[in-house]
């Protein structure tokens, strides 16, 4: 039998096929028995980590692309329609969302494990080569995925990062149109991220694939630095490992299920609740968190072309790192002064991260100035010459007799949750006047909206805001959510007339509303409602909580800080002055007093009581999903928590020999 | 790598065969088996969300009934409404075709079936029926006038040739069922709610 390979498993079915296709042959040698240094510590779990959330990310954005439209007038509303019509919709898009800034966390831990510990250097150039290639790639992936909602942030931070490419000199302007397929980012541009986003994912599994491979010829690095010396440095891969990335997968998946679950927002911009706007810009363009170090290298540099050339080098010039870092010794541990430098080079990436969420002012210029220079020293001057000076310690015999060194870990991780910690608050400082914090029905994991103050809210809405604003993303059937029952729903839904189409003469019609009709538009259109407010646009109220800077709390604090100007300040004509509202002119007269609405239950109907249920119904209008979405995560949570414990408890069994 | 906690589980046995534990070997088959139901489980609840995702969503759901006035259907004459994306034939019989269909033996038939029980009481000129061919779904002629009717004067399926009667029944060709009669009342005597 010529040509069949021998197969040594005993199950009749598998050895036919693995007699002719020798995959099992190949799991059991690559992923079984494949001798694994015994030494790793946690930091070796992240790359297994990259690996889960490339496949949830596939997995839930296959789904999502069934139900998202990628056309410029539909795909705003189309990401909503996930989150409020399909089942399980918005937990899809959650920890796809989520899933996104997952991914970078754990793949920046991963690179830098790689360059905490030499994985770089020979024989893996190459292997650390195509990890680079796989993170430029997965950012176009998660630039183009951003920018698929098409709400304010996803336009603007097309439009800004697409115009990187006309720094470059003559062809510039060439590249930016062929980018965009027309004049501006619009429906052609929108169309094509979003074939490019679906076929991103698959090259990214190419190049991990060679990444995977390549990793299998060298073998795996290790904490120690040192090769191989014996198969008593080796454990087989099943199940030392699989048990002990089992146990990170549990608690990796039990943080991204906390994001998803009850801070699902926490980590996006409130300007990309608001639908893309091509003739307004918002008042800062900050790109996601992942991409902030970047952002700060192109803005610390006065010279568009330079910036955008350190912008790219800062990324590019991990490719030749093996060749920059001329030091023999692999592992930091045995490298004094690396092991300080190093921290140095990360903290600048920190650095860079945290200018690049604040305006490029005053001390954050400065700063990014600096952060950006030791960021290429580091790479340019600092490894090439400490390669050359640095006497490294004595190097250990073999990964059998090492020196433990847990302490680097555990900085590591501290390091980088502060690091992630320090950026996201600086963007709550951006509002002008500091608002007085409420407290609401649905703060922190265990509240929820108080359903009878979000009716009354919804009374106010209904006599008093629903004469300008509109709310499209709702129906009258999401009302069923509220705790209205289904008789209610179809009254509230008669007592207005909606369009309903054309009639058999071809002309517009409109009837008494259903459960299924949305919400009615106060005005046919926004030529109509600007026309109708003294030209300045009621904003759609269907997102309203998540849309603006400091949510709830804004909200109301709008809702109640209407007043007289003081004396020297010079208000335009049909302008009302509010506290809080950024530049305290608002075309919006005072909507809310006391005694506005009268409430059947009897609840006092003063100013601060109305503004407290409007907010809390908006609110909910924003994120209607949420009791499903805290309960689900409580139990998931709880869950994984337990699977946790057992993978854990196993682990500890499997390597009680090693040990 | 470890691409899920499923993988962990994939060959418990493997563990095993590296001897030497001092620890009690039938605890750790516990804990195997846990991790590997526990994955399972896990496994299972994440396929959950996505395959119902694939189901009608709120939207669709909603729009499932639609509201027809029968006063411009003339005698002889037919419609085609569309509920829930399926066209919906509402046709004004006359009393030949009632009598039709009220004179023949369902025993005769492929799907035997009363004319009356396929149309409302005190209605039985408004004959509303899913126009969906049970072959293959093609879309049979006939509810106008002008179309071609078939052996039976009822509606021809021109893809391949079943024929129905006066009330939508099948009674000759490959269609193993009657054309379905969708759920609708009426409403007044000139308006029915399909749905």
């Amino acid at each position: 039998m010529a040509g069949l390979n021998k197969s040594e498993f005993a199950n009749p079915v598998i050895n036919w096929v693995d007699s002719r296709l020798p995959i099992f042959t190949m799991m059991q040698k690559e992923y079984g028995i494949f001798p694994t240094p015994k030494n790793f510590n946690y930091f070796w779990n992240f790359g297994a980590l990259a690996m889960v959330c490339l496949m949830v990310m596939t997995m839930t954005g296959i789904f999502l692309a069934m139900n998202y439209q990628p056309n410029a007038e539909l795909a705003f509303a189309s990401v909503q329609h996930i989150m409020r019509d399909v089942n399980y919709g918005w937990l899809i898009r959650y920890v796809h969302q989520n899933g996104a800034s997952m991914f970078f966390i754990v793949t920046y831990i991963h690179i830098f494990r790689g360059i905490y510990y030499g994985s770089y250097k020979a024989p893996r150039e190459l292997l650390w080569m195509l990890g680079v290639v796989i993170l430029l790639l997965m950012m176009a992936t998660a630039f183009m995925g951003y920018v698929l909602p098409w709400g304010q942030m996803s336009y603007w931070g097309a439009t800004v990062i697409t115009n990187l490419f006309s720094a470059f000199p003559v062809v510039g302007k060439y590249i930016v149109t062929l980018l965009w397929g027309g004049f501006s980012v619009d429906q052609p541009t929108l169309n094509r991220f979003f074939a490019l986003h679906y076929l991103l994912p698959f090259v990214l599994v190419g190049v991990i694939f060679l990444h995977v491979a390549a990793l299998h010829i060298v073998g795996s690095n290790n904490p120690l630095g040192i090769d191989v010396k014996s198969p008593q440095d080796t454990v087989p891969f099943h199940p030392y490992y699989t048990i002990k990335d089992s146990v990170g997968v549990c608690v990796f998946l039990m943080v991204w299920a906390a994001f998803v679950c009850f801070a699902p927002n926490v980590l996006g911009d409130p300007n990309n609740f608001i639908p893309a706007n091509p003739l307004q810009s918002p008042a800062d363009i900050v790109p996601e968190w992942y991409f902030l170090p970047y952002y700060a290298i192109l803005r610390s540099v006065p010279n568009k072309l330079l910036g955008v050339c350190m912008m790219f080098g800062s990324l590019l010039l991990l490719l030749l790192l093996p060749w920059l870092d001329t030091s023999r010794v692999r592992s930091a541990r045995f490298r004094p002064i690396f092991r300080k430098v190093v921290w140095l080079w990360v903290l600048s990436f920190i650095v860079l991260g945290v200018c690049g969420a604040h305006k490029p002012e005053g001390i954050w210029v400065i700063l990014s100035r600096i952060a950006a220079l030791y960021y290429f020293a580091h790479l340019l001057v600092v490894l090439p010459i400490l390669g050359k000076i640095e006497r490294p310690l004595p190097l250990p015999e073999s990964i059998s007799n090492p020196v433990v060194v847990r302490s680097a870990v555990i900085a590591a991780l501290v390091a980088a949750f502060f690091g992630l910690a320090a950026i996201q608050p600086a963007r709550a400082e951006m509002a002008e006047t500091p608002m007085p914090q409420q407290k609401w029905s649905f703060d922190g994991v265990f509240g929820t909206v108080d359903l009878a103050s979000a009716q009354r809210g919804f009374q106010v809405y209904k006599e008093v805001c629903s004469a300008c604003h509109s709310m499209k993303f709702m129906h009258y059937r999401d009302l069923a959510g509220l705790g209205l029952s289904e008789a209610q729903i179809k009254a509230i839904a008669a007592s207005v007339t909606v369009p309903q189409g054309l009639n058999d003469q071809g002309e517009p019609k409109e009837g008494p509303g259903t459960a299924a009709s949305q919400f009615r538009s106060p005005f046919p259109n926004d030529l109509a409602a600007r026309a109708g407010n003294g030209g300045a646009l009621p904003p759609d109220l269907s997102l309203i909580v998540n849309a603006r800077e400091g949510g709830a709390d804004y909200i109301y604090a709008l809702m109640v800080g209407f007043g007289e100007a003081p004396k020297d300040f010079k208000m335009q004509d049909g302008m009302n002055f509010n506290m809080y509202y950024p530049g305290h002119q608002i075309a919006m007269p005072q909507p809310l007093r006391d005694g506005q609405v009268t409430y059947a239950d009897g609840t006092p109907n003063n100013i601060a009581q109305e503004a407290r249920d409007v907010v809390t119904f908006l609110y909910w209008v924003s994120n209607p999903e949420e009791a499903e979405r805290k309960a689900l995560g409580v139990k998931v949570i709880l869950y994984l928590g337990f699977m946790a414990c057992v993978t854990y408890a196993l682990k500890r069994k499997v390597w009680a020999a090693i040990h | 790598m470890a691409d899920s906690t499923a993988a962990s589980t994939a060959d418990s046995h493997g563990g095993h065969s590296h001897g030497g534990h001092p620890a009690d070997p039938s605890k750790r088959d516990m804990l195997e088996l846990l991790a590997g139901a526990g994955a399972a489980i896990f496994g299972a609840a994440i396929v959950w969300p996505l395959v119902s995702s694939m189901n009608p969503a709120k939207d669709v759901l909603a729009l499932s009934s639609v509201e027809v006035d029968l006063t411009p259907i003339q005698l002889g004459q037919g419609i085609v409404v569309s509920w829930q994306g399926k066209p919906i034939f509402v046709r004004h019989r006359t009393p030949e075709e009632i009598k039709s269909a009220e004179d023949v033996k369902p025993s005769d038939m492929p799907d035997p079936q009363a004319d009356k029980v396929r149309v409302k009481t005190g209605h039985d000129q408004w004959l509303v029926l899913v126009g969906i061919c049970t072959h293959l779904g093609c879309i049979p002629l006939g509810n106008k006038p002008a179309d071609v009717r078939g052996e039976f004067g009822g509606y021809f399926c021109p893809c391949h040739g079943s024929q129905y009667d006066t009330s939508g029944r099948i009674r000759k060709g490959p269609a193993p069922a009657n054309l379905a009669v969708p759920p609708y009342a009426f409403e007044s005597d000139s308006k029915i709610k399909i749905g």
